[in-house]
């Protein structure tokens, strides 16, 4: 069994955006489109996503470090979104593995993306279904496109390769190897999800180990709990 | 989570429906055990009737929750895995039970009594659909407990018992005293309940942490950036964006008005054979209880915040 995942390195992203805004291009133009905007060139301008760059500082100054984070569907193997669709619009494909949302089909009840612990689906406000990375499954089975470009936009566009593309089933696979070799992990592993997509770690960075080494600073696991997240926006 | 009145106004108003109806259907089938007297079959036309408009009401008040309501017939296609499918099935099911049950009444037919039994199972079957579809969301923690199905069937029925004592005054005055102490016993018990999801959720630990939900175990991460700067779907659904002051006084405002006055309200009631009171008793409740729910959805912290504290 096929199960198409990205696997991404956090240690050569550099939080350019070329992802979210090639795979914005790519799918507000393809299969999936439009993903469309609310006030794009106004004040508080927003819009349909697939896929966004998070940045983090981790540690405490000067020790720290800086970790751009790529949030997109991820795929899951056991995904709580798809049981919980009253209509069957949301789906998990038998042949690849890919998650994917039938607009038709869609009722925009948004009880999904209640369920998605990630937070990786957005309504599309103006058509008012739930849209969500469909790893570009147009991209990737099209028959036009040259062999080398059915992958999905975001990997094709990434400058600095941080982004696999692979069957994370097949142990000979490249995202495969990279998961297995340099210890690829998955989010919140707690919710038993088994999400397809992974991580693959930051190399120990030897400066930052220094400073903190200097100040006394473990950074070790588990040192505290994050502030509860108390629902009210933090900005 | 960020309440949405849709849902409020669904869940309660449905509450007070099958309340109703509960309430009916047990003093049906007291008088015709020969418990309380011959009951004129009045009560139960007016009351199913009352208890249908609740229902489509709330059934009415969903669709408003749809981006395409036009396809919500959509929504009975996939019953075998999802709560919410099912209860899109039960609703008008029992809508239909309900109607069925007045009807019975009003034309006199023997059946009544097995029409209003099927309809009390289907009426259970709905306060489990309705509450599993939050129970079965294991990370939305404050709602992933068995209390969250006693509570939404406890205060539907204490509110729809409260209903079903105001309707008997006016129809049938003397039953009305029982059904206000049946009311009373169901809001002191639904009081218990409340009480003990408001004490679990306060000791909750969210299981997932900006640790776990990066992968990076360090104890000190901050957000510097969420991918947008004008928010998102992400921001806007998940978030309700109020302070601790305005959510601690929805919970006062409902602890008061869902328990506290009514209760008093009922002790008048019931001492002073003040029964002008009920209806006063049931609006204030229902008032209570849509801030109830509107605090049910805000207590609920969802993961996905976790990758949505900062802005820039």
């Amino acid at each position: 069994m096929t199960q198409l995942a990205l696997v991404i390195d956090l240690n050569v992203c550099v939080g350019c955006h070329a992802c979210a805004t090639s795979c914005k291009e790519w799918n507000t133009g393809g299969a999936a489109g439009p993903l469309t905007d609310q006030n794009p060139y106004g004040k508080d301008p927003s819009g349909t996503f697939f896929n966004r760059v998070q940045t983090y500082e981790v540690g405490e100054f000067p020790a720290t470090e800086t970790v751009h984070f790529p949030k997109s569907c991820l795929h899951c193997e056991d995904p709580p979104c798809v049981p919980v669709c009253p209509t069957g619009a949301s789906y998990k494909r038998a042949e690849d593995g890919i998650v994917l949302v039938d607009y038709d089909k869609c009722i925009g009840c948004k009880y999904c993306a209640w369920a998605c612990p990630y937070g990786a689906r957005e309504i599309d406000e103006q058509q008012q279904v739930m849209k969500k990375c469909t790893l570009c499954v147009d991209r990737i089975t099209s028959k036009e496109l040259p062999e080398e470009e059915r992958k999905p936009a975001c990997v094709i566009a990434c400058p600095t390769s941080a982004r696999l593309f692979g069957d994370v089933h097949d142990p000979e696979s490249e995202v495969s190897k990279a998961v297995r070799e340099r210890g690829g992990y998955a989010l919140m592993p707690e919710w038993e999800t088994r999400p397809a997509n992974q991580y693959l770690p930051r190399n120990p960075n030897k400066a930052v180990n220094a400073v903190a080494a200097l100040q006394d600073d473990p950074r070790v696991i588990d040192g505290a709990m994050a502030a509860p997240n108390d629902g009210a926006v933090k900005a | 989570m960020n309440p949405a009145w849709s849902v409020i106004f669904l869940t309660t108003l449905i509450g007070a429906g099958q309340g109703l109806f509960l309430a009916l259907f047990g003093i049906d089938v007291a008088a015709r055990i020969g418990v309380i007297g011959t009951a004129p079959s009045q009560l139960f036309v007016i009351g199913a009737v009352i208890s249908v408009l609740l229902l489509v009401g709330g059934l009415a008040g969903s669709f408003f929750h749809l981006g395409h309501p036009e396809r919500a017939w959509r929504a009975i296609a996939m019953w075998r895995t999802s709560w919410l499918s099912r209860e899109v099935i039960v609703l008008p099911a029992f809508i239909a039970a309900v109607a069925a049950y007045g009807y019975a009444h009003a034309t006199g037919l023997n059946c009544a009594a097995w029409i209003g039994f099927g309809a009390a199972l289907l009426c259970l079957a709905l306060f489990l659909c309705t509450a599993m579809i939050y129970i079965c969301l294991k990370f939305l923690q404050e709602w992933h407990t068995p209390l969250t199905f006693i509570n939404f069937l406890l205060l539907g029925t204490a509110s729809g018992a409260l209903l079903a004592a105001a309707v008997a005054n006016a129809v049938w005055p003397s039953i009305a005293p029982l059904l206000a102490a049946l009311a009373g016993v169901v809001t002191l018990f639904a009081a218990l309940t409340r009480g003990m999801s408001l004490a679990r959720n306060a000791r909750l630990r969210p299981k997932s942490t900006l640790q776990t939900a990066i992968g990076i175990a360090n104890p000190k991460i901050a957000q510097k950036a969420q991918g947008a700067m004008g928010g998102s779907f992400n921001t806007r659904e998940f978030f309700h964006g109020r302070s601790k002051e305005v959510v601690a006084a929805v919970k006062w405002f409902f602890l008061i008005c869902v328990f506290a006055v009514p209760l008093l309200l009922l002790v008048i009631v019931l001492t002073a054979a003040a029964p002008q009171w009920l209806a006063v008793a049931f609006g204030v409740q229902y008032a209570g209880l849509l801030a109830e729910r509107w605090y049910f959805f805000a207590q609920a912290r969802h993961p996905q915040n976790l990758y949505y504290q900062a802005i820039s």
